[in-house]
Order: structure tokens, then sequence, then C-alpha cells
């Protein structure tokens, strides 16, 4: 047998302290994930001027800079569409919001509520809003009701789904830990239930508004032309149809940086300060 | 003068409770006909094998669970809701909501149902995590304390609520041992400062020789009382603990019981 001796050692006190090291300018780019998506949008963009202009067929494939030339030639009537987009949009979302809420809550309160809702999302979640768009064209004198009735279809369901599968999810023992504080059941729905659901609810919004802006753009198209409004799908088509492929792009451009915008800016801060801060993301 | 309360009354009567609950198309007996009573600043111990119906007898006194036999009495009244005049432990480390820090959620707790106004509920907040050594974690969210610091925002939350009652249900089973004994030791602490009654359910005899001052044995499926036994204390020697220890195992496992203690 080895002789080993036993050893005690005497712990320093203050050995949580905080250990500093230099960061080098790398790591700190490294690090910041907003500044690798800005490189990497400038490599797409390069990529794409690069191979446009090795193509040279401007008028079916147009470079980077044309179709910021158009960008900005048109931005009068771009902004326009995109403004008339933009509220249209807003007005279907916030609308099937409203209407997830109540069929949510009706869910959460009976038990044929919930039957109800589960036969719902089941029968609709999984038709296009899209195939609507011809009952919209003969139920709606108006596009823009017609618009919105497909918009309301695109957001309803998968919102709805989302929020009933969140409030069902809270734990059984988050559940009891609110019954015990003694509230009210506003306060126990507000304070408990909706926290507590949070993380789906915001994945069934962040579904909802992607359904909702492909949906828009899609049927804006169909609904074709009446009276001198339209949006950012109908600036496409119109433009396709006169055959301006460099305005086509810069309509395209449009709806991207609106996605973009909506995803990096909205969704990721409420997500930051909200899910991730809190330890529960999905 | 007379104030009304009689404070060698029992503060908990449980008198001849049966419970039972429904798991799809089965109906389960949980507890047959369970009388005990917790007097005032008790550490009362209910321990048993799993399937004894402890946590669904815990659950019952938060008000839970209904009997559908027998009768719970709190000071005389009969309970029948959740209410924070009942605090809860939970085993379970998601007790804390997580969307608020450790301070807010003590704060929550004691303005939810507005018992208290903001300042003195954040005074009294930052006066239970200093008990609980939870002071400089106040601003932290909880997913990012250990599961000992979980346990212990919870129960500084609950001493806070200043309940008539904690309820335990098994909070340190999930903690590694040596936390749990270092939990142990302080819950006793902080039980000597404000000697709060307490109703603590446990599967582990030395976590309830260690804890208690009064026994309840539960036989299980259904959950029957065995037997209701003094502990003498954190205080005494080992060898008291050791031969109560012994005890309750011959009680548990039906092995014969010789009177005057045990020859192991």
């Amino acid at each position: 047998m080895p002789d080993r001796s036993e050893t005690i050692h005497q712990v320093s006190e203050n050995a949580f302290e905080v250990i500093e090291r230099p960061v080098s300018a790398w790591e700190r780019f490294y690090a910041n994930a907003a500044l690798r998506k800005m490189v990497l949008l400038l490599v797409l963009a390069a990529i794409w001027e690069i191979s446009a202009r090795w193509i040279g067929k401007p008028l079916l494939f147009p470079s980077l800079s044309e179709t910021l030339e158009a960008f900005v030639a048109s931005a009068g009537p771009l902004s326009q569409a995109a403004a008339w987009t933009i509220v249209l949009l807003l007005k279907g979302y916030t609308l099937g919001l409203l209407l997830a809420i109540v069929l949510t809550a009706i869910a959460n309160v009976t038990r044929i509520g919930a039957d109800l809702l589960e036969t719902l999302t089941s029968m609709f979640n999984p038709l296009p809003s899209i195939a609507l768009v011809p009952i919209a064209l003969i139920w709606f004198t108006d596009n823009e009701n017609g618009l919105i009735f497909v918009l309301v279809h695109a957001v309803l369901w998968a919102v709805a789904l989302n929020t009933y599968a969140g409030f069902r999810g809270v734990s059984p023992t988050l559940r009891m830990v609110g019954r015990n504080y003694g509230l009210s059941t506003v306060g126990y729905i507000t304070r408990i239930l909706i926290p507590g659901a949070f993380p789906s609810i915001l994945t069934g919004l962040k579904i909802g508004w992607a359904f909702a802006w492909r949906t828009f753009i899609a049927s804006e198209m169909v609904f074709g032309s009446s009276g001198g409004k339209g949006g950012l799908g109908r600036y496409i088509n119109d433009q396709s149809n006169l055959n301006h492929i460099s305005d086509v792009f810069a309509g395209l451009l449009t709806v991207i940086l609106f996605g973009l915008a909506v995803e990096n800016l909205i969704f990721k801060t409420v997500e930051k300060r909200t899910v991730r801060r809190w330890g529960m993301e999905a | 003068m007379n104030t009304g309360l009689n404070f060698s009354a029992p503060l908990l009567r449980v008198e001849g409770v049966t419970l039972q609950y429904q798991t799809g198309q089965r109906l389960i007996r949980a507890a047959y006909r369970v009388s005990f009573s917790v007097l005032r600043s008790d550490r009362f111990v209910i321990l048993g094998p799993s399937g004894c119906g402890k946590s669904t007898i815990l659950k019952a006194v938060g008000g839970y669970v209904e009997p559908i036999e027998g009768r719970i009495l709190l000071d005389g009244t009969a309970v029948n809701s959740p209410g924070p005049d009942r605090v809860f432990v939970f085993q379970e480390f998601d007790q804390l909501l997580p969307w608020k820090t450790v301070r807010e959620n003590i704060v929550f707790a004691l303005m939810a149902g507005r018992r208290l106004q903001r300042g003195d509920a954040l005074e009294r907040a930052g006066h239970f995590l200093a008990k609980v050594n939870l002071t400089n974690f106040a601003d932290s969210h909880p997913h990012t304390l250990s599961g000992g610091m979980k346990q212990r925002v919870a129960i500084a939350r609950a001493l806070a609520m200043e309940p008539r009652m904690l309820l335990m249900d098994e909070p340190f089973a999930a903690l590694d041992a040596l936390t749990r004994v270092r939990m142990q030791e302080e819950l006793l602490e902080l039980w000597e400062e404000t000697k709060s009654t307490i109703l603590f359910v446990t599967h582990s005899i030395p976590e309830a020789i260690r804890l208690g001052n009064r026994i309840l044995l539960l036989s299980a499926h259904p959950g029957q009382v065995k037997a209701e036994l003094n502990c003498p204390g954190p205080t005494e020697s080992e060898g008291v603990a050791r031969i109560l220890a012994a005890r309750i195992e011959e009680l548990l496992f039906d092995r014969k019981v010789e009177e005057g203690g045990v020859h192991a």
C-alpha cells in the first residue's frame, strides 16, 4: 500500500470575486448577434449584385443597385402602398387577436367551449387562407373588408390554438401557488395564467403575424385593382404587368425589409425582455 | 380578559377524514378515516411510504381537495378553499413565478389579495430574504438560482406571508443530501425565531425525527393512522433518535414492537 498523507486546506473567503480578462475586438464582434447578422446580410447583398451583373439580363434579374435605384425613384408610390398594407394588416391582425382571446376565454371557462375551440381549430387551421379569397370576393363588395376577412382567418386559429395550449401547459404547481395567494378570478388569470402561458402566446403571435403577412400580400394580388388604392401585393402585380422588373424587385425588397424589421426589432425585443429573461424559452 | 381564542385548543383538527381522487376510470381512496390534531407552534410531521396519501391529506388541509367524509377545522372553522392563511411550500422547484425576481416573488405574494401596501411588502420581503441569506440574489430571476436557493426563497415567501400554518410537502426531497441537511437545520433555526405552526410531509424517517416534535405514522393503500408519536427534538442525543427510528421502522413494516424500546 502506498503511504499517502491526508491534507486539509484553508479555504479562501473571497474566492467568489470576479475574474477579469481583456476581451479582444474579434470576441466582442463575434458575441454580438446583430453585428454577425448584418455582416451576413452584406455578404448576401454582394452575392446578389455580383451574380446579377454576371448574368447580365436586367430585364429578368436586376442587380441590387438597379433595384435600389428603382426603390428610391418610386419611393412615393412604394411608401403609399406599404402604408396601406400595414394599416389594413394591423386591423386584421388586431381583430383576429380579439376573436382569439374571446374564443380562448370561453374555452377556458366551459368544457363545451374547449370542445368548440378544438373542433374549430382542427377544421380551419389546415385550411389555407388563400382558399377563402374566392368567397371573400363574392361576400364583400369592398376590397378592404374582404382582405380583413381573409386576414382574420389567417391569424385567429394559430393564436387561439397556441394560447389555449399555453394555458393548459401552466404547471399544476404554479396553479396551486396562484390559488394559495387568495387572488380574485381575474387576478388569477391576468397575473398567473397569462404570464405562465406567455411563451406559447408569443409563439402564437409570431406564427399569426407570419401567416397574416404572407396571406395578405398573396390575396392582394388576387383581389386586383378596383379604385385607386392598393398595397404592396397590388404594387408588385401591377409593375410585373407593366414589365417594370426592377420595380417588382423593389416591391419584393420592401416586403422582405418589413418582415426582417418586425421579426428582429419587435418580436426579438419582446422575447429578450420576457421569456429569455425569465428562463422560459420553449 | 376573554379574547375568544383558546390557545391550548388545537389549531387544526382533522376528524375522520376520508379522501378520494379519480384517475381516468378508477376511483382511488388516498386516505381512510384519518384523525389528528395540530397544536400551535407544533412541528407536526406526517410520515409514511409513497401511496399513503400524505400529500393528499396536506392538500385537503390546504383546501385543494375536499374530503368525502369527516371534516377539517382550522381554529374551529371548516376549511373549504385555498387561502393565504395556510401557505404551501412544494417539492417542485417551479413553485416560484419565473417572470418575477426573487424579491418580487415575495412582494407579489404579500400584495395579492391587497393585504399589504407595496412599501411594507418590500420591507418585509427584504427582512425575510436576509433571514434565508439571499439578500444578494434579491434581484435575480428564479431560473438563475440553484435548487436549494429556490426552496429557500419559497420558505422565505411562505414565512413572510405570516400564515396560521405552514404546509410543507416534501420541500427538501429533490435536493442533494448535503443541501438537505443544511436546509433542515436552517428551517429549525427559523422555527426557533418565529415559532410558526408547521405541518410537514415526508417519507424520510431521519428527516421526520430531525424536524418533528410530533410524528403521525401512516400505512399505505389507503392511508390510515398507524401511530402518533412524540419526538424528542433535534437537541436530544443520537441514541434516543436511533431508538425512535427503529421503533418507527417496526411500526411501518409491521414487525413486533416490544415495550420500552427496541432490541436490534
